[in-house]
């Protein structure tokens, strides 16, 4: 029986322990009223208890099972082969190991097939037929075992709305737990490939270095391919990029911010607001397309005709397109902090015969400071980790150089030409791209942490 | 005396003065600066202004562009041709093993018996898609009956000759730099003159997957993967963001243990979305060892990624839900669970619904864990569960964007104005939701 359809047995069976549970709940009831035999709780709740376990007992089976099945039936098929199979060496043994899998889900298989093979091959398939078929007769045992359990338990007496609920609760608690989970992931799936990494290259030479050229020699005559992994151009580049699409949405985005909120009537900023948004609607590999289409041929062909030499990657058409984009992150982020200043303010400057941008420019804004700063870092983090505009439209030559004309490469550049397609987990190439992970994730965590403490800081000035 | 008078009279108008200029004084300063400060004000102003209308101009540029490149990609020109089904050479026990490419050059030939040459045959024979065989097998299998008479279709010209009708290839550059050459843009006017050659609706953009031949290309195989993955990532995301939101909202003890959690989403909602594609690589390819490029994996990352979004979204919904409510429903009786269950939630659920669609949304977008998780390859079937190989419409996207082909141009846009109008869609669908259910305690 394949999963889906045993997943789909257990549904019945769950829908079934409801009705079942509700039934007997009814059927134990005492419905003449003299009151020895009242509920407890509602018939539903009853139901409910008889479903869950059901269906949870069983899922959790399934879910281990199916998790184990491929690693213990692999091994399982490793000992039945000839003993002069078995000693191998382990690549050459999961070469081995791949041939068979490929053999049962009928993929092609490159060469032709000892009978070795094609004898641990049945033996797989006969292995997995008898797992599944297993698989299938105890994930509804369980089922069926846990209604008839509660069937059994059921009485007036069983408090069964605060079984239901604490176990809603548990499930409540283990959802919460999953972001806890994700964290940790990120973390120790990045960490554990970047220390990996480090013990390759040393650390100082990572962070330090001035060379970046992570192509490995395949071959030893290869010419310049050693393998260079100094990350400050890198990271310059992404600086550089970075700065750019600041300078662009920074101005761009608060005096935007300060029309709307302190000039626009009602209906511009009911129109205008909207539109910004739609900025901040549109897929980044949108962006990217248009930097690449359009962008840099025209900032090309107008550095061209004034003389410059402009590349045609350069790192001023990659931050302008990305500057764009954040605009209406800044601008929200400065609108929300603007409008937080209390009118009091306000009127105190007016009376005092202010002009109103001398108003914005001497009061409202330096009140508002930290939190547009607060708004700018989150802004600055969002222009480092962004990844299809730079992908499309920057280079992949890591120079080093603040001339915005050059072609320069970003971290993220670098993760996605260092990992997409096909790698191998073992060249310090691709676990270079998670080193680089490692510290981007590092740095817009910081520039993070350190905005939100800014406008957590400057909430609590007028509350 | 007058004289004297007059000094005196003069000395104190003179004081007058003196005492009356330093009234003024301060006056005249304010006023001499008002027109200055009038015009900082007025440029303050302007600066506003013209943010905003940059912005703007920006916002239609890149509509513009991408609708003007894009357009011309929902037509294709197609060249009619007629075949003679000949019973001798098709089999109707082996049709697909008849072949269709040979009566394809023969209907060309045909057409025009002038050309003789190699070299001509060849560039006449480039003038058609490679997909003309393909369809007239489809149709030989359809109508079998035809077999034996002579059939007119309408087969999709090659991409070269569509960009010519298009104009994208221009007819006065010499004919070294051109693509088309100026013996085949003979044989494309007399086609035209006879009426054999047209642009039509292009039904093949809507229909098929990806190819290499940019007038076989689709966008369905990309849509659909899509499609599986944002179930994949909405049937994981939505019950477990609301579970999270209420949980945190409406249980959760204020201790350190829930302040972590609370600090975390807040920080996951900033990760760069390109974390969770090597969170993707690494967990559940090379960890859990499932199979690359399919929407499972892809909903998997999808739902990290979207999560924050929704669970703050969903928080902010459960909070405006205003206590009074809960308290009334503490005191007629109900359980904490049944207070949430029966009143807080049906509450909160449109907030929490716009919440999850402008997560969806998000998703939808999404490009960079994709190519992480390997959603990346050339697929050209259309897949048919969420464990088929498959790409995703902004990876289609990226792809086609790196195409050297010109055809490809105008259908990367063409695609990105679908992305687009399903992005629109949604957003419009979840402030529908907000006007329409939206409440005001």
């Amino acid at each position: 029986m394949s999963s889906s359809n045993l997943l789909l047995v257990l549904l019945m069976l769950t829908a079934g322990g409801y009705f079942l549970g509700r039934r007997r709940a009814f059927a134990v009831a005492d419905t003449s009223g003299r009151g020895q035999h009242i509920l407890h709780s509602r018939p539903t709740y009853y139901g409910a208890l008889a479903a869950l376990w059901c269906a949870l007992p069983s899922l959790i089976v399934f879910c281990f099972w199916r998790f184990f099945e491929s690693h213990v039936i692999t091994h399982l098929v490793i000992g039945g082969l000839p003993p002069d199979m078995q000693s191998l060496p382990a690549d050459r043994l999961g070469l081995v190991i791949n041939d068979i899998r490929n053999l049962v889900f009928g993929h092609i298989v490159p060469q032709e097939i000892s009978p070795a093979i094609q004898e641990a091959a049945a033996h797989y398939t006969r292995l997995k037929t008898l797992s599944h078929a297993a698989l299938a007769v105890m994930v509804t045992t369980i089922a069926l075992v846990g209604i008839l359990w509660v069937r059994k338990m059921i009485s007036p007496k069983l408090r069964a709305r605060n079984h239901v609920e604490n176990t809603v609760k548990y499930l409540l608690i283990a959802c919460s737990t999953i972001a806890i989970f994700t964290t940790i992931g990120i973390v120790l799936s990045v960490l554990y490939e970047a220390i990996r990494f480090f013990k390759i290259v040393p650390f100082h030479e990572f962070v330090f270095g001035l060379d970046w050229s992570p192509q490995m020699a395949i071959r030893a005559d290869q010419v310049g391919s050693s393998g260079a992994f100094g990350a400050i151009p890198v990271f310059m580049g992404t600086l550089l990029i970075s700065a750019i699409a600041m300078c662009v949405a920074v101005p761009i985005g608060l005096m935007s911010a300060i029309y709307l909120s302190e000039y626009a009537n009602k209906r511009f900023r009911a129109v205008a607001k909207p539109l910004l948004e739609i900025l901040a609607g549109i897929p980044t590999v949108v962006y990217g397309f248009f930097a690449a289409l359009v962008v840099a041929p025209l900032i090309r062909n107008a550095g061209v005709s004034v003389g410059l030499d402009v590349s045609s990657e350069s790192a001023l058409a990659a931050g302008l397109v990305m500057g764009i984009m954040i605009i209406p992150f800044v601008s929200s982020l400065s609108d929300d902090v603007i409008n937080a200043v209390p009118q009091s303010l306000r009127d105190g400057a007016l009376g005092l015969g202010s002009t109103h941008s001398e108003t914005v420019r001497l009061v409202v804004l330096p009140a508002a400071l930290p939190g547009i700063v607060g708004g700018v870092l989150l802004a600055v983090s969002r222009a480092i980790g962004e990844t299809m505009i730079v992908v499309m439209a920057a280079g992949l030559a890591a120079n080093l150089t603040v001339n915005p004309l050059k072609t320069v490469t970003t971290v993220t550049v670098q993760i996605v030409t260092l990992l997409v397609g096909d790698q191998e987990f073992d060249s310090p190439k691709t676990l270079a791209a998670f080193a680089l992970g490692l510290m981007l994730f590092v740095i817009t965590l910081f520039l993070n942490v350190i905005a939100l403490v800014v406008v957590r800081k400057y909430r609590e000035q007028y509350e | 005396m007058n004289n004297h008078s007059d000094i005196t009279h003069t000395a104190n108008t003179s004081k007058d003065t003196n005492k009356k200029t330093a009234s003024v004084r301060t006056m005249d300063i304010v006023s001499k600066g008002l027109a200055r400060r009038y015009k900082a004000e007025k440029r303050f102003r302007l600066y506003g202004l013209s943010a905003i209308i940059l912005s703007m101009a920006f916002l239609s540029i890149l509509f513009i562009s991408i609708i003007s490149n894009g357009y011309t990609a929902f037509q294709q020109t197609y060249v009619q041709l007629d075949f003679f089904l000949d019973p001798d050479t098709i089999d109707t026990q082996a049709l697909h093993d008849a072949n269709y490419h040979a009566m394809v050059k023969n209907s060309l030939r045909d057409m025009f018996p002038e050309v003789k040459t190699r070299s001509h045959k060849r560039k006449l024979y480039d003038m058609i898609s490679t997909g003309a065989a393909y369809q007239l097998q489809d149709f030989v299998r359809k109508n079998q009956q035809m077999i034996g008479s002579v059939i007119q279709l309408w087969v999709p010209a090659d991409d070269d000759v569509d960009m010519l009708m298009k104009g994208h290839i221009p007819r006065d550059v010499p004919e070294t730099e051109r693509r088309i050459k100026d013996i085949q843009l003979s044989w494309i006017d007399r086609l035209q003159e006879q009426g054999r050659l047209k642009k039509r609706f292009n039904t093949t953009f809507f229909t098929a997957g990806d190819s290499r031949e940019p007038e076989l290309a689709g966008i369905l195989g990309a849509v659909t993967g899509s499609f599986y993955t944002l179930i994949v990532t909405l049937l994981l995301s939505f019950p477990v963001g609301v579970a999270t939101a209420v949980y945190l909202e409406e249980f959760a003890p204020k201790n350190r243990w829930t302040d972590i959690i609370e600090v975390n989403i807040n920080n996951l909602a900033a990760v760069p979305s390109i974390v969770y594609g090597l969170l993707g690589l690494a967990v559940f390819l090379n960890f859990f060892g499932l199979p690359r490029s399919v929407p499972l994996v892809g909903g998997f990352v999808l739902t990290l990624m979207t999560l924050p979004t929704i669970i703050i979204a969903s928080r902010a919904a459960l909070k405006s839900v205003p206590p009074s409510i809960r308290e009334a429903a503490l005191g007629v009786g109900a359980s904490k669970t049944q207070m949430v269950v029966h009143h807080v939630l049906p509450l909160a659920l449109p907030g929490m619904l716009t919440g999850t669609i402008i997560g969806m949304a998000q998703a939808l977008g999404e490009t960079a864990p994709l190519l992480m998780i390997g959603m990346v390859a050339f697929i050209v079937d259309i897949p048919g569960g969420i464990t088929d190989p498959s790409t995703v419409l902004p990876v289609q996207i990226f792809l086609w964007a790196d195409s050297p082909e010109r055809a490809f141009l105008e259908r990367t846009s063409a695609a990105i104005m679908v992305l687009l109008a399903f992005l629109v869609t949604m957003n419009a669908v979840a402030v529908f939701l907000r006007k329409k259910f939206e409440r005001r305690w």
